[in-house]
């Protein structure tokens, strides 16, 4: 796999070269050359942390424009649950289909429901002896690319069921075009996301072939919309065949996952640095006694995510609120026998996930082997301040550069001082001598 | 020493210190992973590593872990100043463990360092002596 695309990219003009953002990457996947950021294909994971941090809002995620939904004759908006959370006094979550509707959609399917049936999904899976431990959750996009290149060991422990978004775009398009008697082809799917990586996870699906959903709107994009239609009174459209529960609903933070598929022995952890270290102890063997591991690359989970409006704390504890005002209906009450057989050929992944090999030097050991001799060296002449002014993260990532050729050691400005010093001192040399 | 070792590197192992304990076992994983090496390889050592630092952490006065690479085969060499173990074949029981209460409350100390070992090894070798240390040696096939 040599090019990747990824949804999380660089306005070359609005970037200063500085290192916010270099030294924030979870993943060691920016380097600063020529004064601009770059971003390397394959250690990115779309987790977003650098659009944070960017205080020049150099870093953004590509997502697609509200109008991109006229290519499609019908269209389907289906909401991430966490755009629940976005709205000060909603009531009702109708009153958000509604102004989704507004906005040109014919329909508003949850991703909730999608997340209601893949909640049954994983509780089956949990039932088959066979059954890994710990099943780690397939839900981040960010997360299953953090697997992919960092822990490949543990590809097997992904449960093999699709997001809920997927689920909820193949569900609802099924569902349009039957009861309207239309060309499937002719419905296009719209995922409303607080999500940097879902963009690449549509594009590029893990898991499986060709994605459900035609394309993902910013919930950035949509948040002024929305809100002035919720100021209109109602009536309010009735919440329909396909209401989620509130566990679906409860997916949009961390924990809900693991809450809806009711897993007791769960660990739900949020932040992707807390995600990395969670993830090593289950490499190391640690958490022997975990059934469900739902990692989630933004603090708070999809709450907290880079293209939400509001902050993730404040709208982690709306959806809280909300989630007590609605039915205590579970997934299993909801979902039928007969929904759960005919989305069968949409919910399960059809392709293995294959390992990302970013992290070796070289696929020969002993040139590899050579490789890290030489960084090792490097690293010892190098000062370790880790202060990224060389354009690279680490004085051990800067070792690293140079030996795979894409650096050298002037670029770390404590060695060329040092080395104009000596130069110094030979023209001082020079410039005293009298033989010529 | 062998003939055909292509790469070693030891790591000492402070006893006591929790606050860096597991950050050897770290570093030889992500050695592995940088060195291509594969990956269900990677995983068994990672577990033995850290076993293996865990117990030079708890039970001894300190020691060293070496990583030795061959052509065929990877080994972690440990070998500790410290107590020793009297009964070799009851700490390889599951379960058993000498480890203090303090060490248990942090989550270590279930009597499985051991019994792990040697499940993720290919080939597993113990030899302590009272009083003066434990030698572990591990061998993993490539």
């Amino acid at each position: 796999m040599s090019y990747q695309h990824h949804s999380v990219t660089l306005d070359k003009g609005k970037c200063v070269g500085c290192t916010n953002c270099l030294k924030r990457c979870p993943t060691e996947a920016i380097r600063v050359h020529g004064g601009k950021a770059h971003i390397l294909d394959e250690h990115c994971i779309d987790c977003g942390e650098c659009i944070r941090v960017c205080q020049h809002h150099a870093k953004v995620a590509v997502t697609d424009p509200l109008a991109t939904i006229g290519r499609f004759p019908y269209k389907i908006a289906l909401p991430a649950p966490a755009l629940y959370g976005q709205f000060k006094q909603l009531m009702e979550i109708n009153a958000v289909a509604r102004a989704l509707k507004s906005m040109g959609f014919d329909e508003v399917f949850d991703v909730a429901r999608g997340a209601d049936v893949v909640s049954l999904a994983v509780q089956e899976r949990l039932k088959d002896p066979s059954c890994p431990k710990p099943l780690i959750s397939s839900s981040c996009p960010a997360v299953l690319r953090l697997i992919q290149s960092r822990f490949p060991e543990l590809i097997d422990n992904v449960v093999n069921v699709r997001s809920p978004m997927e689920v909820a775009a193949a569900e609802a398009r099924m569902s349009f075009a039957k009861r309207n008697g239309v060309d499937p082809k002719d419905v296009g799917c719209f995922f409303i996301t607080p999500c940097a990586a879902k963009m690449s996870a549509i594009r590029y699906p893990i898991g499986h072939g060709k994605s459900a959903v035609d394309g993902a709107i910013s919930i950035m994009e949509v948040y002024g919309l929305i809100s002035s239609n919720l100021r209109i009174p109602p009536p309010l459209p009735e919440r329909g065949e396909f209401a989620a529960t509130s566990f679906g609903i409860g997916w949009a933070r961390v924990g809900g996952e693991a809450t809806a598929a009711e897993v007791d022995d769960a660990l739900g952890v949020d932040g992707i640095d807390n995600v990395i270290r969670v993830l090593e102890e289950i490499e190391n063997n640690r958490l022997r006694d975990l059934v469900f591991f739902e990692g989630l690359a933004c603090i708070g989970g999809c709450v907290g995510g880079p293209l939400a409006f509001e902050n993730g704390f404040i709208a982690k504890s709306r959806i809280h609120e909300l989630l007590k005002r609605l039915p205590e209906d579970k997934p299993a009450d909801v979902v039928s026998a007969s929904e759960m057989e005919a989305l069968k050929g949409h919910l399960y992944f059809d392709k293995s996930i294959e390992p990302i090999s970013g992290m070796s030097l070289d696929p020969d050991l002993h040139v590899a082997i050579k490789k890290m001799e030489q960084i090792e060296e490097i690293c010892d002449r190098l000062p370790g301040l880790d202060c990224g002014s060389c354009g690279s993260p680490s004085c051990r990532a800067l070792a690293e550069d140079i030996v795979m050729g894409f650096a050298s050691e002037n670029d770390c400005l404590f060695v060329l001082k040092d080395r104009l010093k000596e130069m110094a001192k030979q023209m001082v040399v020079l410039s005293e001598s009298n033989r010529i | 020493m062998n003939d055909s070792t292509i790469y070693r590197e030891i790591y000492p192992v402070e006893a006591g210190n929790f606050t860096s304990a597991g950050e050897v076992s770290q570093g030889i994983k992500r050695t592995l992973k940088k060195l291509g090496v594969d990956s269900f390889v990677v995983r068994h050592v990672s577990v033995a590593a850290y076993e293996v630092e865990l117990n030079l952490v708890i039970h001894s006065e300190g020691g060293t872990i070496e990583l030795i690479i061959d052509e065929d085969c990877l080994r972690l060499n440990v070998q500790d100043v410290g107590p020793g173990i009297p009964d070799v074949a009851l700490a390889m029981k599951e379960g058993y463990s000498t480890a203090s209460d303090d060490v248990r409350n942090m989550g270590f100390g279930a009597g499985m360092g051991l019994p792990n070992m040697k499940r993720n090894a290919t080939n597993f070798r113990i030899q302590s002596e009272v009083g003066v240390g434990t030698r572990i040696e591990m061998e993993f096939l490539l």
